[in-house]
């Protein structure tokens, strides 16, 4: 009996994550039958006629969360590395769980936090400094245009990045203490600087892992909504402009599926997207799984 | 002769100008990387700052002892904390035993085979899914049907979230279980199931528990997976059959709003709800620390 049930509910996990792809596809297939691939690629979101494209929210997905991991990965390494190697071993403990505890804010708190405080601080310094200094460079200024809102992809990025620091620093941290000592002493005895005993032989000896905890940041990232839908500044427009406003897929769920009607095309073309960024974050956080695991099993 | 002297000392201005740039490239680096915690720990302080700076303000009694009320005419956040407090318990009670089976499963019954792999793999991948995603799920398979938002499809929602964390952390805690004290029970006759509930359970009781908190403090601050759920209810209403209100939600309006009395609630919500989620977290970790 009690064997059973335990193995029904390992089934029902299974059946719930089977469910999940197969409800958001059957809800999915109007706007795949009226788009066909043209879903993908089409920059067009027109409710009122009836048009529905994806392109210009599965690009800001892509984008904000790319710029996420950029601004993310080296500061998650310093943290990671400073609690690993350099920090006096009474003061690493509060610190992990200091960092940890960033995990634990909900989204809706870096919502507010990045809406009152830090797009004020993009739109008055950080933005037009850097229109100012880096905005006329040719291509590179392209990248650094237009009005600063405060609002737009960047932002975004940036606060994105201070949500997943917690994941990729936990599991770089973890992954590092994990190098067997004797390695590490080895290096150390042949006369090795900390970062050149870091760079030739805790990273290659924990690289599968390390990238397994980017993967698992990125994941996180693509499918963030409340926080991102603050500061994104929701508006369907591709542009080369990281300080232009956007949107992503999950911050146009949010703000568009309370508006539509149910069974119409526009709440399938959500759902459609809804699949689109659910198959993405599964591809993403399994081959993160499986890059963390063998790491795992050594434990 | 001079010249069999003259080689070594030019080596060694060259190994003495190399030593000195590694050890100014292993300072930068490491300059760098305390500089990364300190930029980390400065994100922490000021979301916290800000919080306290915004929230602490408009913090009264009457924010617990008055429900929601239109602009301009003061009320607090009694209904939203009330529906958050139901929610999140109605679906801790829902998810965790399904996540406390499945986890005990992985670890007891289903030893390296096949099902149990995919059962671990899939929960997993299930604990960082997107929630909004689990919103849109439960929306299609609870809201729609039955035609309407309720308090039940908003606890369905935070339901599914709460499974992999139990599932995760019931596993790791039941392996730590000695399988020394699972045999000296079985040697006494004792059939499985009552091993693994009589003593298993109770040895990793702590850890077990650390879990569902760690459940309760993620979902108590969800706010996207009950956009389509319970969607969220100015006035006050307890039914589970009915749109219920949430502290995430009520903050996500308020804050939106261009009322200011609005925009002071949403900040007080704010930090009653990150005061509530820390201490728990807090709290699951001295659990732990405690049993280790």
């Amino acid at each position: 009996m009690f064997a059973a049930a335990a193995a029904s509910s390992g089934v029902f996990v299974l059946a719930l994550l089977g469910a999940i792809i197969i409800v958001l596809f059957i809800g999915s297939l109007p706007a795949f039958r009226a788009f066909g691939a043209a879903f993908l690629v089409s920059p067009t979101w027109n409710p009122v006629k009836q048009v529905f494209g994806g392109a210009v929210p599965i690009y800001g997905t892509v984008v904000s969360s790319v710029l996420a991991l950029i601004l993310a990965v080296p500061l998650s390494f310093g943290i990671a590395f400073y609690l690993t190697e350099l920090a006096p071993v009474w003061i690493r403990y509060p610190i992990g769980t200091a960092i940890e505890l960033l995990a634990a804010i909900p989204s809706i708190i870096y919502g507010m936090w990045g809406f009152f405080v830090i797009v004020p601080i993009m739109a008055q310094y950080v933005q037009p400094a850097i229109i100012g200094t880096v905005g006329d460079v040719p291509v590179l200024g392209d990248l650094f245009q237009g009005p600063p809102f405060g609002t737009g992809l960047a932002t975004a990025a940036f606060i994105l990045a201070v949500m997943i620091i917690p994941f990729i620093a936990a599991t770089m941290r973890d992954v590092f203490l994990s190098v067997p000592v004797v390695y590490k002493e080895s290096a150390y005895g042949v006369g090795c600087t900390t970062w050149e005993v870091m760079r030739s032989i805790v990273l290659p000896y924990t690289r599968v892992s390390v990238t397994g905890g980017i993967m698992l940041g990125l994941g996180r990232a693509l499918g963030e909504t409340m926080a991102v839908t603050f500061v994104i500044g929701n508006t369907n427009r591709i542009s080369p402009n990281l300080f232009a406003n956007g949107n992503t897929i999950a911050s146009l769920v949010a703000l568009e599926f309370p508006e539509s009607q149910a069974g119409s095309l526009k709440l399938s073309a959500l759902l459609a997207l809804g699949f689109l960024l659910f198959v993405i974050s599964f591809a993403v956080l399994a081959i993160s799984r499986l890059l963390l695991r063998p790491q795992r099993d050594v434990k | 002769m001079s010249t069999t002297i003259s080689v070594p000392v030019k080596d060694l201005r060259v190994a003495a100008g190399l030593s000195r740039r590694r050890k100014r490239v292993n300072r930068a680096i490491q300059a760098l990387c305390t500089i990364a915690t300190i930029a980390g720990l400065l994100f922490l302080a000021s979301i916290l700052s800000t919080l306290l700076w915004r929230g602490l303000g408009g913090l009264s009694l009457t924010v617990f002892t008055e429900t929601t009320k239109p602009p301009g005419s003061g009320g607090g956040l009694l209904n939203p904390i009330i529906g958050s407090l139901i929610q999140t318990a109605l679906g801790t009670a829902i998810g965790t035993p399904l996540g406390l089976l499945a986890g005990t499963y992985l670890a007891e019954y289903g030893k390296g085979s096949a099902l149990s792999n995919a059962v671990r793999f899939i929960s997993d991948v299930l604990l960082a899914a997107p929630s909004i995603l689990i919103g849109l799920f439960v929306y299609e398979i609870a809201v729609d049907p039955f035609g309407g938002f309720s308090g039940l499809a908003g606890s369905i929602a935070l339901a599914v979230i709460v499974i992999p964390i139990v599932v995760r952390t019931t596993e790791d805690m039941l392996r730590l279980v000695p399988g020394s004290m699972r045999e000296a029970a079985a040697a006494l006759g004792a059939p499985q199931w009552k091993v693994i509930v009589l003593i298993c359970y109770r040895a990793a009781r702590g850890g077990i528990l650390t879990g569902i908190l760690l459940a309760i403090a993620r979902v108590a601050g969800e706010t996207a997976p009950l956009l389509f759920t319970s969607l969220g209810n100015l006035n006050w209403s307890l039914r589970l059959d009915q749109p219920m209100a949430s502290l995430p939600i009520t903050i996500y309006q308020y804050a939106g709003s261009a009322y200011e009395d609005w925009v002071q609630l949403a900040w007080v919500g704010s930090l009653l709800i990150t005061v509530g989620v820390l201490a728990i977290n807090l709290l699951a970790r001295t659990v732990v620390q405690g049993r280790r």
